[in-house]
């Protein structure tokens, strides 16, 4: 271990991390293009990144900042919801290319879901622990209850915008966002690659700052609040910080994802996919940004397998006693010091082979 | 220790075994997916739609010409999981979609079975975008906005009431939906929406203020395009109030008078617009099976599912779809069928079904008035 901290575990790590995730969509790729792939795991595709940055961008603050929040999936809404705007007002703009509109759109998701994040950051990270987390999850219940009911279209003249109210007073034009219905006949740009590339954007921005001089506080304000703020760190600054941009990183996910469907009701970003995410960051691990990646593909995964499709009335049974025995075994001792060790050889077998 | 490894280990297997008992499907038949959600909040209405869609292919099989088969899919309501079901499907070799049961669900796979061309006909997504632009999408219930517009009418034509509210659930498409084409409509035949109050879908416990500004406005009549469980609510808490309301309810409403626990006199005199009339032999036959099967009543989502069936097999038979198709040329034989205006199914929600190229269906309403615990046709 110790030669291993000599060799900035930090760098060495994160290259591993690059590497791990390029190979693994070379292989699917590889797989896709020989025709090996099912139309099941082909569509899954997507989702599976989306919830990968996610389950990523909880574990910065669940894990990494210390705080339980319950509304991640509202900041996912408002990434797609404003995404999904942005990427059809560009098309209606003339804006022809597909990878354009969906940079475009993660760009505007991102930065807004950043703003939500900071607008609910300011005043709950002045809270702690349980109240923060009712105030997370609040914000969660609002921001869907709000979303149901806007109504949002875009013509010659621009965007026209209504609120409880479906008459947008357009001519011709397009209907983008339509109250409880969601976002409607929206174009399908997303594709694998972008969410391939979304989460290496993830990963790059979360261990550098995990690395990073920001990390190290907020990572010491987690352990220990008093003795932070008593040499001098700004506690509230640095945990407003992992939140917003986990806030970002969620708002971008939320944009591929909501670019992947015809039709997403804001319903589907209730407090269920919150705590979805939540499972898949615990799962895998606080603080384990590899667990999160993992867990996130494999339990979104496991239901649609055709195995458990086939099941049919006992799917969610059999999935939810798959979920608690991964639980239990994640969780048994000697489960772990048997997977520690096996990890702890491998490395030492690698560091030999790199010597 | 090695005692838990064991129990982990077994119960691995068990999941395993479980797992691999799936699947199969007989040669010659024709395959039919379909999803709606079997579990979640929302599974009773999928759980109807696929029920009764099997006592169909019951019949339709033991007819002994073209055979069926049905894959029911989960989709619990969601769209994620119900592209995921519909990719599940058609790499089971899925030939002609029967789904999805919900609106939300309906519209996000309405467009992928666009693009692949594969034929999909909907029991009960009511929502106006399941059909929009999608010449393969089907629907065998009412749209939305037309359920509202045929209330409106038939309030006014009635004399039923001049002065209505209305107490909608702002977060649910279905019900949005009614409500807005039965504003549009009150408005052109001049009928007077005097209090307009709304509900989300995790509030339906409360109603003292919808009721309470529906009273102080004067309404004479409430029109509920809701469910039947937050309206059984309504009829509670007004009649606690004492205020006494003429109500008007959609399709939603049907299930009321089977709600338990509650006091069907207070549903008495209420007004619902529903497809499916449970006074007809056909009805009562249907009604006997589902029971012996489900053992429950069916609701109008069962029948709708029933009739789904009838209406693939009359336009397959017409068609002459056979079983070695593909799902696209499937899909090409019968979208010509359907639009055909001399193609007409007669069923449990309908004499005389047709469809337009929009995907509409058009057959008669039917109003019926709760008296004395049945329905009874106005």
């Amino acid at each position: 271990m110790n030669r291993l901290r000599t060799m900035k575990p930090a760098a060495r790590q994160n290259l591993i991390s690059y590497t791990l995730v390029t190979a693994a969509y070379l292989v699917i790729r590889l797989l896709q293009g020989q025709g090996m792939l099912s139309r099941s795991i082909q569509g899954q595709l997507v989702p599976i990144c989306c919830y990968i940055v996610m389950a990523l961008s909880l574990n910065l603050v669940v894990g990494i900042s210390g705080e339980l929040s319950l509304g991640h999936a509202g900041f996912m809404s408002v990434g797609a919801f404003s995404g999904v705007a942005a990427a059809v007002s560009l098309e209606s703009g003339g804006v022809g290319s597909p990878a354009v509109r969906l940079v475009a759109a993660m760009a505007v998701g991102a930065v807004l879901a950043a703003a939500a994040g900071f607008i609910v950051g300011v005043p709950a990270l002045r809270l702690q622990g349980d109240y923060l987390a009712i105030v997370t999850l609040a914000f969660g219940q609002i921001i869907v209850n709000i979303l149901q009911c806007v109504y949002l279209g875009v013509d010659a003249g621009g965007l026209h915008f209504n609120f409880l109210d479906a008459e947008l007073h357009m001519e011709g034009g397009v209907s983008i966002i339509s109250g409880p219905k969601g976002t409607v006949s929206v174009t399908k740009i997303a594709s694998f690659t972008a969410g391939f590339l979304l989460i290496l954007v993830a990963l790059a921005v979360v261990q550098n700052l995990v690395n990073s001089r920001a990390g190290r506080a907020i990572m010491a304000t987690r352990d220990n609040r008093i003795a932070t703020a008593s040499v001098g760190i700004n506690s509230t600054k640095y945990r407003l910080m992992a939140f917003v941009v986990a806030a970002a990183l969620a708002g971008a996910a939320g944009a591929l994802y909501g670019l992947n469907y015809s039709s997403v009701a804001p319903s589907k970003f209730d407090y269920n996919t919150s705590i979805l995410v939540l499972v898949f960051v615990v799962l895998g691990g606080l603080g384990n940004m590899w667990g999160s990646i993992v867990a996130a593909a494999f339990l979104t995964a496991l239901p649609e397998t055709p195995a458990m499709r086939g099941l049919a009335d006992y799917r969610m049974l059999v999935y939810a006693v798959v979920l608690i025995l991964v639980m239990l075994g994640t969780n048994n001792p000697s489960v772990q010091s048997f997977l520690n060790g096996k990890l702890r050889r491998k490395k030492r077998r690698k560091e030999g082979a790199v010597k | 220790m090695k005692k838990k490894f064991l129990a982990l280990l077994l119960a691995l297997a068990m999941t395993l075994a479980l797992a691999a008992c799936g699947g199969g499907g007989a040669a010659g038949t024709i395959k039919i997916g379909g999803i709606g959600p079997l579990t979640g909040s929302t599974a009773q209405y999928g759980i109807a739609t696929d029920e009764g869609a099997k006592i169909a292919i019951e019949e339709i099989n033991a007819l002994g010409g073209l055979q069926f088969e049905l894959n029911g899919q989960d989709d619990e309501a969601d769209g994620e999981k119900g592209v995921n079901a519909y990719n599940n499907l058609m790499d089971w070799g899925m030939q002609i979609l029967y789904g999805c049961t919900t609106s939300g669900s309906c519209a996000a796979v309405a467009a992928e079975s666009f693009g692949d061309r594969v034929f999909q006909l909907t029991p009960s997504a009511s929502s106006t975008t399941v059909t929009e632009g999608h010449d393969n999408v089907f629907q065998l219930c009412f749209t939305d906005p037309n359920q509202g517009r045929t209330a409106a009418d038939f309030i006014k034509n009635n004399g039923l009431a001049q002065k209505v509210a209305v107490i909608y659930n702002n977060s649910d498409d279905y019900s949005t939906g009614i409500y807005q084409g039965f504003k549009a409509q009150a408005e052109t035949v001049g009928l007077e929406i005097v209090s307009t109050t709304t509900f989300p879908e995790d509030t339906t416990t409360d109603f003292s203020a919808q009721i309470t500004d529906a009273y102080n406005n004067g309404a004479e009549m409430i029109f509920l395009p809701i469910y039947y469980t937050p309206a059984s609510n309504i009829l509670i808490q007004a009649s606690q109030k004492g205020y006494d309301f003429t109500y008007f309810g959609c399709d939603g409403l049907d299930g009321i008078l089977t709600l338990e626990g509650f006091d069907t006199s207070l549903a008495e005199g209420v007004y619902v617009l529903t497809p499916f009339d449970t006074a007809s032999d056909a009805a009562l036959r249907f009604i006997e099976k589902y029971k012996a099967a489900t053992g429950s009543e069916p609701n109008q989502f069962a029948a709708d599912g029933y009739d789904c069936m009838y209406a693939l097999y009359a336009a397959c038979q017409k068609a002459g779809v056979t079983a070695d198709m593909t799902a696209d040329q499937v899909c090409e034989a019968l979208i010509p069928v359907f639009t055909d205006p001399g193609f007409s199914v007669d069923g449990l929600t309908g004499s005389g079904m047709q469809w337009g190229t929009n995907g509409e269906v058009s057959k008669d309403p039917l109003i019926v008035q709760i008296t004395n615990g049945v329905y009874v046709s106005q």
